[in-house]
């Protein structure tokens, strides 16, 4: 099958890829709130990543992870921002 | 056969999606372009992916379930943006040197959110 064939040579080496790339920004950002970007941006591709792994391993539960990968980044992200911004006073 | 096609070119769009919005958060020199590329790129990439992954199994609650996650991820990935940017904002994160224009400028102090 060829979808068999994009994802495994294809979308997750490249997904594999953008986790090492956004690593490397959340590493190095010079303050939290690129670091707060970063880790919302790590949970987006942890989505891809789980869907695209449903589909490898012909297992549909892996998609019940992304909704609750969603909620949570979802949460996580708001409660980081509210913090930032009473931070600093 | 055309579904496997529409499928894995959906998938391989997303994946470039994705690949592209990590490039722009590695390189560009500025917290709010970052956010500008992440959160336009990566959402639609991984609404792409979670479409071709819905046309793969083509079952009912399998697909319904892709589309809860593309619709809760298009709702929300703006407001967290929003009050990423804002928080950055109001701590006085720096723009780039080369920016023209800060069009908040004079009014993010008469602001009574910002005040309190």
């Amino acid at each position: 099958m060829i979808t068999d064939m994009v994802i495994t040579y294809f979308a997750m080496p490249v997904l594999a890829i953008s986790f090492a790339l956004i690593f490397i920004r959340i590493a190095r950002g010079p303050g939290l709130e690129d670091r707060v970007v970063g880790l919302d941006v790590l949970t987006s591709v942890g989505i891809a990543f789980f869907a695209v792994y449903s589909v490898f391993t012909k297992n549909s539960t892996f998609l019940d992870v992304g909704i609750i990968l969603g909620l949570v980044s979802f949460l996580g992200t708001v409660a980081f921002s509210y913090y930032l911004e009473r931070r600093g006073r | 056969m055309i579904a496997d096609i529409i499928s894995a070119a959906l998938i391989a769009i997303g994946a470039i999606l994705v690949l592209l919005s990590a490039i722009g958060l590695l390189k560009l020199p500025d917290i709010y372009m970052r956010m500008s590329a992440t959160t336009k790129s990566a959402t639609l990439g991984v609404g792409s992916i979670l479409l071709g992954t819905a046309i793969v199994f083509w079952d009912i609650g399998i697909m319904s379930r892709g589309l809860i996650i593309i619709s809760f991820l298009f709702l929300t990935a703006p407001v967290a943006a929003h009050m990423i940017g804002r928080a950055a904002y109001i701590n006085k994160v720096p723009l780039w040197e080369n920016s023209i224009v800060d069009e908040l400028n004079k009014n993010v102090e008469d602001n009574e959110h910002v005040k309190q």
